[in-house]
């Protein structure tokens, strides 16, 4: 049974994909993610997310590497992962031609539950999804966040014990997206296990027990989000200055002399804090012997997108080329 | 909750395929195909008003010009090559609807379900040959009106309409895969024209082989849409020699095509990514 009994709902080990063209999309990509757990892969487009999530689903074999769902192979046993696993892809796929409800109980039909369940469980998913007034009417009217509610309902039909999500809230408004995450929390209380990817690191902090970076088919950080973040040390400072080409001297001042660089965003310097206070001091210092004075100071903590940049050395939304 | 209510080990029943599994997961899908058959205007007008408007066309503009030796004369040379003419073109939803689930993604969700595999083209296919034998009742119906009379037995009737669905059947499944190999539902519909136009149309269906210029005569005499035309006619209406090679000749194509193009498509679908 492999990692059946050993806690682990999924187990990557060294996954490798290589598309038409050449293009590398995974490149050795490990990781475990814990049983009732939120895993996240957090990374930039073209990272590999979605091919990685394709494999563990048994949408597309790897070209190496092996992966297991509840300790059953993608490879080897594929029919069994799939009775084990909801998923709902990066773009929604549902049927436009049919009802809301006609797509539920299609997917019910398919995941053989018999026809009456099938039926009771897309009633009970379409309300629980504010789509019942909406049920039998064809996906073509439906808008995009309730084709995205449709989806995601489609993939809790059989109520799967492993749920892949793949850049759930993607498109959707800060409102919808914040009832998206109450319906995952709600599902992991429930034990569901539940892999996520996403760009956005707000979300990966807020959903993610443990999660990967994934930067251009590897994985270059594993931890918490807290881990992560500590790795970066104490903050951020942010220097306002009087105008971008004050930040600009102000930039090339600290990195003279202090061994972190700085950076400028408009008219603010950045600057990453090992120490605390000390550093702020020293800043100041520098600035002052060059002549120059921020007219405000902030510090925050640091976020992801700071650990991606400090990772990687490039931001997470430039695109991976 | 939610991962306690079904037990592992029933999960593991329920996603494990059996042939009787897969036969539902095939009707499920061809449900499905039909039920969007219905609901999009522009295919249930590709499948039910072009035949007609192509009954009318020739029976009532070009008819009057075209000379045949048949019993009751040109009308019951025509329908026979409209019964084929419809079921060829209807061949081209195929590929348009199997573009059109990889396009959206449907086929990714499939293919993350405890279904059989082979539903997903199989259950296209089974509906094609639903929204087949709903195109013959329609055609027979239609040119009765006009004047269409079958001039043999109803068995014989009968068994043109089968060596019809068969043949349409094996061509289902030669537009699977251009629907498989297409980028996107569009292109589908334009890859497929091109392989149409000359089989319906360089055929008997229409007008004699004869009449058409030598160089054209030799595709025109040998390729499928003509056998299948001159069987079907002859087992309906008579007038045309050699009805049992014909009918052979269309067997032989039919077979040939399915054994082609089935694992073909196939693999099409197994392979994409
Ligand atoms: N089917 C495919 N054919 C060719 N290249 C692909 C395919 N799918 C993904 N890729 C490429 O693989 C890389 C990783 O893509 P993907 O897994 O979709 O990344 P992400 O989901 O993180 O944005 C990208 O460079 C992408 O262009
Ligand atoms: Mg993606």
């Amino acid at each position: 049974m492999g990692s059946a009994g050993n806690g682990l709902a999924i187990e990557a080990d060294n996954l490798v994909k290589t598309f038409k063209g050449g293009i590398l999309a995974l490149d050795g990509v490990s990781f475990r993610a814990e049983r009732g757990s939120v895993f996240g892969l957090l990374g930039p487009n073209g990272a590999g997310k979605t091919t990685a999530v394709r494999i563990l689903t048994t949408i597309l074999q790897p070209d190496r590497g092996t992966a297991q769902v509840l300790g059953h192979d993608v490879a080897r046993d594929p029919a069994g992962v799939r009775g084990l696993i909801g998923l709902a892809a990066q773009f929604a796929a549902v049927d436009e031609n049919l009802t809301g409800r006609e797509n539920l109980r299609m997917v019910g039909q398919l995941n053989h539950l018999p026809r009456a369940r099938s039926t009771a469980r897309a009633g009970e998913l379409l309300e629980q999804f504010d789509l019942a007034d909406a049920a039998n009417r064809p996906v073509k009217t439906y808008s995009g966040g309730m084709r995205r509610r449709l989806d995601l309902a489609a993939a809790l039909v059989d109520r799967p014990p492993v749920l892949f999500l793949d850049e759930p809230t993607t498109g959707l408004d800060p409102f919808s997206r914040v009832s998206l995450w109450a319906v995952i929390e709600k599902l992991v209380d429930d034990g569901t296990t539940v892999l996520l990817t996403t760009q956005y690191l707000e979300e990966a902090d807020r959903l993610a027990d443990r999660l990967v970076v994934v930067d251009r088919g590897r994985v270059i950080a594993e931890g918490t989000a807290a881990q992560l973040k500590s790795e970066l040390g104490a903050g951020v400072l942010h220097l306002e200055m009087t105008s971008g080409e004050e930040a600009e001297k102000g930039v090339a001042a600290l990195g003279e002399r202090l061994r972190r660089p700085a950076s400028r965003l408009g008219s603010v310097v950045e600057l990453s804090l090992d120490e605390g206070v000390g550093d702020v001091l020293d800043a100041l210092r520098i600035l002052d012997a060059a002549g120059l004075a921020p007219f405000s100071l902030s510090t925050r903590e640091p976020s992801l997108d700071d650990a991606f940049l400090a990772l990687t050395g490039h931001s997470m939304t430039e695109e991976a080329t | 909750m939610t991962a306690g209510t079904a037990t592992l080990s029933e999960r593991e029943r329920r996603a494990a395929v059996t042939p009787l599994r897969a036969v539902v997961d095939t009707l499920v899908i061809a449900e499905r195909d039909l039920i969007a058959l219905v609901r999009i205007p522009s295919t249930l007008f590709f499948s039910s008003v072009q035949p007609i408007m192509f009954v009318l066309l020739f029976r009532y503009v070009f008819g009057g010009a075209i000379s045949v030796a048949i019993p009751g004369g040109y009308v019951n040379y025509l329908i026979p090559g409209i019964f084929v003419q419809a079921v060829v073109f209807g061949a081209v939803q195929t590929s348009i609807g199997l573009a059109e689930d990889l396009q959206k993604g449907l086929v990714e969700r499939f293919r993350s379900l405890p279904m059989a595999r082979s539903a997903v083209l199989a259950g296209r296919t089974v509906a094609d040959l639903c929204r087949n034998v709903f195109v013959v009742l329609l055609i027979t119906g239609v040119g009765y009106a006009v004047g269409f009379r079958v001039e043999t037995s109803f068995g014989y009737y009968l068994g043109a309409v089968a060596l019809l669905l068969a043949f349409a059947y094996a061509f289902s499944w030669a537009f699977a895969v251009i629907g498989l190999s297409a980028p996107n539902s569009e292109t589908a519909q334009v890859m497929s024209f091109p392989v149409l136009f000359p089989l319906t149309f360089a055929s008997s269906a229409f007008v004699p082989v004869q009449s058409m210029p030598g160089w054209l005569q030799g595709f025109a005499t040998y390729q499928p849409v003509s056998q299948v035309v001159w069987a079907v006619r002859g087992l309906m209406v008579g007038g045309v020699s050699d009805v049992a090679g014909h009918t052979w000749a269309s067997i032989a194509w039919t077979a040939g095509i399915v054994l082609v193009f089935g694992p073909l498509a196939v693999h099409r679908y197994r392979t994409r990514t």
